[in-house]
């Protein structure tokens, strides 16, 4: 088994072209990070504002912890047959939808928790010194948040890395693709190989966002930051 | 989409002529998704009262289950394939290793979080260890271990639906059959997708209650605080 994986992996046909691992990993990566993204340009500007008001906050967590319920192949399923109807194509969009959805939740739980639950002498402090609320929110707020808001940011979106795989299900071309291909010829080699891929760039992913958020919270390097993700959903 | 023929979203005569075939997949989906979790919750009871017992095993043992839990699930199921050949079998192994994890953490995270007073008042009035354990540690653990089970059977009901790759039943079969059609037929799918997902909410949601049930002392349940 290990021989078939050298093999494959020193074979140049397995890398290059269409459907070569080069061209389907930037493929599983792309479109990770595009459903990534977009879970952070909707999920956080709400999740931040009601943990500034510090209110309705239970009643989000529970709209959005129901779609950690979802299960992320049933809704590439259901969105397929739309997405194929109104002229969207197979694959991209309904995996985008599915990703999307998966990586909503720990953003918008995070975020909104890392703001409410600042204390409220320091909120109250900021005010006192005459900071305005977008200040508060600015200055104050988003800065205290940020170690638990990147920290959502990153269990999404090894999450989503994992899950892309499922894509090629409905003919999106990204490392499930050769997984699915190794199935039906019963290539040990290159099962192995894409496995590890896979495996390998949530394990990146992973790295990245620890280091971007020790960066983005130079001040909370010295405390013991928890970096056990809690995990919902198997890919 | 609100057209009834085979090219529309839903075909209501397709769903009417394969009431029975729903109705088998159904159960096949329940067998696969309770058997899993009933076997990965006795693995997992097991593991977690090994590390209670040897702290230090708890370290490994939670870096095994973190292993099997980052194999992609395609990969997993094509890997067993050659070995457990495809069926209800290779499967069930698949699912089992998923749960694993998420178990590990949260019995042993319930076990730990028991008060060291409440244990105390326990042993001093008497209670044998294992008395105690099941009386009192288990007991109180139960929220987070029912919350870990929630998460457990919603996640392998998701993974259900893409097992049935290997042949193994369930809803996923109703997908796989759709896809495979020359053009693609619409209406399975959507069967299989829409009664997957509300297979998932709606337990997701009983064990929400059943949380409340066991534990009328906390109100507030142990899901739905951040990820840490």
């Amino acid at each position: 088994m290990i021989q078939d994986a050298l093999d494959f992996l020193t074979d140049s046909r397995s890398w290059w072209g269409r459907n070569g691992l080069v061209n389907l990993t930037w493929n599983h990566v792309r479109l990770s990070g595009a459903a990534v993204l977009a879970a952070v340009l909707v999920a956080i500007p709400p999740a931040v504002y009601l943990g500034h008001i510090r209110r309705g906050g239970i009643v989000a967590v529970g709209l959005v912890n129901l779609s950690r319920a979802l299960p992320t192949f049933a809704v590439i399923a259901f969105v397929f047959p739309l997405s194929l109807q109104y002229g969207f194509g197979l694959g991209f969009w309904p995996t985008f939808v599915a990703l999307f959805l998966l990586a909503l939740p720990p953003i918008f739980v995070n975020a909104y928790t890392g703001v409410s639950e600042i204390g409220r002498d320091v909120v109250d402090a900021a005010r006192a010194m005459g900071m305005r609320e977008h200040e508060v929110l600015r200055r104050v707020e988003l800065p205290a948040a940020m170690p638990l808001l990147v920290t959502g940011i990153r269990v999404s979106a090894v999450q989503v890395v994992a899950t892309t795989t499922l894509g090629a299900l409905v003919g999106f071309r990204c490392l499930g693709t050769p997984i699915l291909q190794a199935i039906a010829t019963r290539n040990d080699g290159q099962l192995i190989v894409a496995a590890l891929l896979v495996a390998a760039l949530s394990l990146l992913t992973e790295a990245v966002f620890g280091v971007l958020g020790s960066r983005l919270t130079p001040w909370a390097r010295n405390r013991a930051v928890e970096t056990k993700a809690r995990v919902q959903h198997a890919a | 989409m609100f057209a009834n023929g085979p090219d529309s979203f839903i075909w209501w005569d397709w769903v009417d002529r394969n009431t029975d075939k729903i109705w088998a997949r159904t159960i096949e989906h329940l067998q696969l998704t309770g058997s899993s979790v009933a076997i990965g919750f006795v693995i997992a009871m097991a593991m977690a009262m090994i590390s209670l017992r040897w702290r230090r095993a708890y370290g490994p043992l939670a870096a095994v289950a973190g292993g099997l839990y980052s194999i992609p699930s395609l990969a997993l199921f094509g890997f067993l394939v050659p070995i457990t050949g495809l069926g209800f079998r290779t499967a069930q192994i698949a699912l089992v290793s998923y749960t694993l994890l998420i178990l590990l953490r949260n019995i042993v995270a319930g076990i730990d979080a028991v008060p060291a007073s409440v244990i105390e008042a326990a042993n001093g009035m008497g209670y044998e260890p294992w008395r105690r354990f099941i009386a009192v540690d288990l007991r109180l653990a139960t929220p987070a271990i029912v919350g870990g089970l929630r998460v457990a059977t919603v996640t392998v009901i998701g993974l259900v639906t893409v097992a049935a790759l290997v042949g193994s039943g369930g809803y996923g079969t109703f997908i796989e059959d759709g896809l495979s059609r020359a053009r693609g037929f619409s209406t399975p799918i959507v069967v299989g997708g829409a009664l997957s997902i509300a297979m998932a909410v709606l337990f997701d949601a009983a064990f929400v209650l059943l949380q409340r049930a066991v534990t009328p002392w906390a109100r507030r349940g142990a899901a739905g605080g951040a990820h840490p």
